[in-house]
């Protein structure tokens, strides 16, 4: 631990700092973007947030690989809307803003009773199971159209009850400083459940199940318990995400959205507290802007991830915190060139690899015809414009594996140096 | 009568199928420890390979070289895929796999579009084998049983009579030992990789024209897959061949049966109203419930036999 310099007793200083910013972050990030569309992304965001940092509890602090993550967070947001539904029609008052809360102990309820059955498994045999159980529930939820709404799904009005203060939430900002609200206590609590003993445990059944147990440890009981609450915060993110979106359908609860959450935490980073925070953040830039430019976003996210588990499997956050430590020991000078020709490089592998993919989507799609990409207007079933696409791909390639090899070994031989500087 | 015959038969000839495609993955798993996510959709890369083949060719040329293609493809992503995430461990891998599904998904739709194509069955097996009771028994579903059981001893043989297959079951075991003989165990890891490859593959190309062939059918079937995998006891051979047909059954048996447990007190005059949650329940008929029984089965397999029919270890 190298936090000598911000310890200051009895105040933690790092920590007020951090934390601070968080907030300041959370409150100003609407008056930085003020656009219709920021907030939207940005509440998106807060609720990616809090499903990944939940999703983080089992598969970074647990060591249990879940697929089936969506079901905890969709039922949470079903039985939301539909209290919000009873509030609508006068059964009882409830707060809204308190709402999320109560989508929160449903996920808590279906983990505690979907995760007693599973967390007696762990790794593969668990992830399994987990798919398992999530494609049961996908499946009942065409079958029970009333609770589920079917092909259509519930759909609600937030705008019910009195207004507390003149918040209505009738506008986006309003539901944005709710998510952001919730988004900083989920976010603490979920940080300061790592602090606690169960915490602390979680991590001793993720590296050594044998000997948590030599210890006399349950592994089974701490996986349920992390399980539960790992549902708990699911549900909750459901219940904003019913709020903010005032519909929840089968999607919700779907495949797609348990490896969604699987994928953002894993972009972000598993081994670090705040890595899925990055995640959250990355995966809902993919989801809402690149998926408004191109039909083929799935494919790049997937590309990305694939990258990441091969060549970076401690995600975003490794990547940032090695190189923070080579400026912290002051040799980030020496990178600047290199991360350039590699970026340079890169860049037009890339640009190669996104022209070949979106000319086989036009062709696939309209069967020819004139398409425009970066700005330029051709005909996709000539052969020039594959031909420059191909050789700016194998260019850009060939120059990329110059370049990083360069780079490798400027990266290598600077570890080498902070290796030898470390005590 | 009549019903029981048709459906045990159509259930036996989707569990052998299933069998197809759980054989692959329970030796891949067993081997190399890799839950292959992506197994099901080797299953309908076959399936679109065929369908491009047999429009060019013909279905007979399709049958052989859609399961090599897919085999290459496999062996590939072995090669040069998970042998470079094996340094960071199983997660890793397994994510590897996930993460491959998600691209092969992709690549179908940018390759062949997102709506079903139109691969069917072919000419020369088109029509009826025998009648049952007045119910026709197509010659294809037969046709899918003959290939099914010929794919089965053609394993058999292969696992207990040959060089390779003693290696592969020494290599499940004790793979130092076998590398310590002499064996390229790397390779081995390949080919069966390969192998279990073009198993989906081979039933990608008889069950893709008929079933449907589609982006989707790789998740439809990857979950029944693993359920049949948990249930028969991962890693056991002989478990996920009992557990295929005994899922193949169930969910044959149960489309057609409208059974439900209003029906059941109906005579005694006690009934629900539709149009609510306990009343859906209530009108389930299990027909309507069939895609979710295999899921009920494993979950009850976990509560009562945790490690699965047939299964040894207890992960």
């Amino acid at each position: 631990m190298n936090g000598a310099v911000l310890r200051f007793k009895p105040l933690n200083v790092g920590r007020y700092v951090t934390w601070g910013l968080f907030a300041l972050v959370l409150v100003l990030a609407p008056v930085a973007f003020p656009q219709g569309f920021a907030i939207t992304m940005m509440s998106q965001m807060g609720i990616w947030i809090i499903f990944a940092l939940s999703y983080n509890m089992l598969l970074g602090q647990t060591g249990l690989l879940s697929f089936g993550h969506a079901v905890y967070s969709g039922l949470g947001a079903y039985f939301s809307i539909h209290v919000l539904n009873m509030i609508g029609a006068g059964a009882f008052a409830f707060p809204v803003t308190l709402l999320p809360l109560l989508g929160g102990l449903f996920g808590l309820l279906f983990g505690v009773l979907f995760g007693y059955v599973t967390t007696r498994k762990s790794g593969v045999a668990f992830a399994m199971i987990s798919l398992g159980l999530g494609e049961m529930v996908f499946a009942a939820s065409l079958m029970f159209p009333s609770f589920f709404g079917g092909e259509g799904g519930i759909s609600a009005n937030r705008m019910v009850g009195k207004p507390f203060l003149g918040i209505t939430y009738g506008p986006a900002i309003q539901v944005y400083y709710l998510i952001a609200v919730w988004t900083f206590a989920a976010v603490a609590a979920m940080f300061a459940l790592t602090r606690t003993p169960l915490g602390r445990i979680a991590n001793a059944v993720r590296d050594n199940p044998e000997r948590a147990e030599f210890v006399g440890y349950s592994t089974h009981m701490v996986r349920f318990l992390m399980f539960a609450l790992s549902g708990f915060f699911a549900g909750l993110a459901g219940g904003l995400s019913a709020i903010n979106y005032e519909i929840v359908a089968a999607e919700s609860v779907s495949a797609q959205r348990s490896g969604g959450v699987l994928l953002a935490a894993y972009i972000g980073g598993v081994g670090f507290f705040f890595g899925p925070v990055i995640g959250a953040i990355v995966f809902t830039f993919f989801v809402v802007y690149i998926a408004g430019l191109t039909k083929a976003w799935l494919l790049y996210l997937g590309l990305f991830f694939m990258a990441i588990v091969m060549f970076a499997p401690g995600g975003i956050a490794s990547i940032v915190l090695m190189n923070l430590n080579v400026a912290k020991h002051g040799l980030f000078g020496r990178l600047w060139k290199p991360y350039g020709w590699v970026a340079a490089a890169g860049l037009l592998a890339f640009l190669g690899f996104v022209a070949v993919v979106e000319m086989t989507y036009h062709l696939s799609d309209t069967g020819g015809g004139t398409m425009k990409l970066f700005g330029l207007s051709f005909e996709v079933k000539s052969l020039a414009p594959w031909l420059a696409a191909l050789a700016t791909l194998g260019a850009g390639g060939f120059l990329y594996r110059l370049a990083w090899n360069r780079f490798r070994g400027e990266w290598d031989d600077i570890q080498r140096i902070i290796a030898e500087k470390a005590p | 009568m009549e019903f029981f015959l048709i459906s045990l038969l159509n259930g036996v000839t989707y569990g052998l199928l299933l069998f197809m495609l759980s054989s692959g993955l329970t030796l891949i798993f067993s081997m190399m420890g890799v839950l292959n996510f992506a197994h099901a959709s080797f299953y309908m890369l076959g399936a679109y390979f065929a369908f491009q083949i047999s429009g060019h060719i013909g279905f007979w040329p399709a049958l052989v070289l859609a399961p090599l293609g897919v085999a290459v493809i496999g062996m590939a992503v072995e090669r040069y895929g998970l042998r470079t995430v094996h340094k960071h461990g199983h997660v890793a891998e397994l994510l590897f796999t996930f993460g491959l599904a998600y691209l092969i998904e992709e690549a179908v739709h940018l390759i062949w579009g997102r709506a079903p194509v139109n691969y069917g069955v072919p000419k020369d097996l088109d029509g009826t084998l025998f009648m049952i009771y007045g119910t026709a028994f197509p010659i294809y579903r037969g046709f899918m049983m003959l290939v099914s059981v010929l794919m089965l001893v053609a394993l058999y043989v292969v696992l207990t009579r040959t060089r390779i297959g003693l290696v592969i079951q020494a290599a499940l075991t004790h793979p130092e030992t076998v590398e310590a003989l002499g064996h390229n165990v790397p390779r081995v890891f390949m080919l069966v990789f390969g192998g279990g490859a073009a198993l989906a593959g081979l039933a990608g190309v008889i069950g893709g024209n008929a079933f449907v062939t589609s982006p989707g059918m790789a998740l439809h079937v990857g979950a029944i897959v693993f359920v049949v995998v948990v249930i028969g006891g991962m890693g056991s051979l002989a478990g996920a061949f009992i557990a295929s047909l005994l899922i193949g059954l169930l969910q044959t048996f149960s489309v057609a049966l409208d059974w439900s447990l209003g029906g059941l007190f109906k005579p005694m005059g006690i009934s629900f109203a539709a149009d609510s949650f306990l009343g859906e329940l209530w009108n389930l008929t299990l027909a309507s419930a069939a895609p979710v029984l295999p899921y009920l089965l494993m979950v009850l397999v976990l509560l009562f036999r945790p490690r699965g029919l047939l299964g040894t270890r207890d992960t």
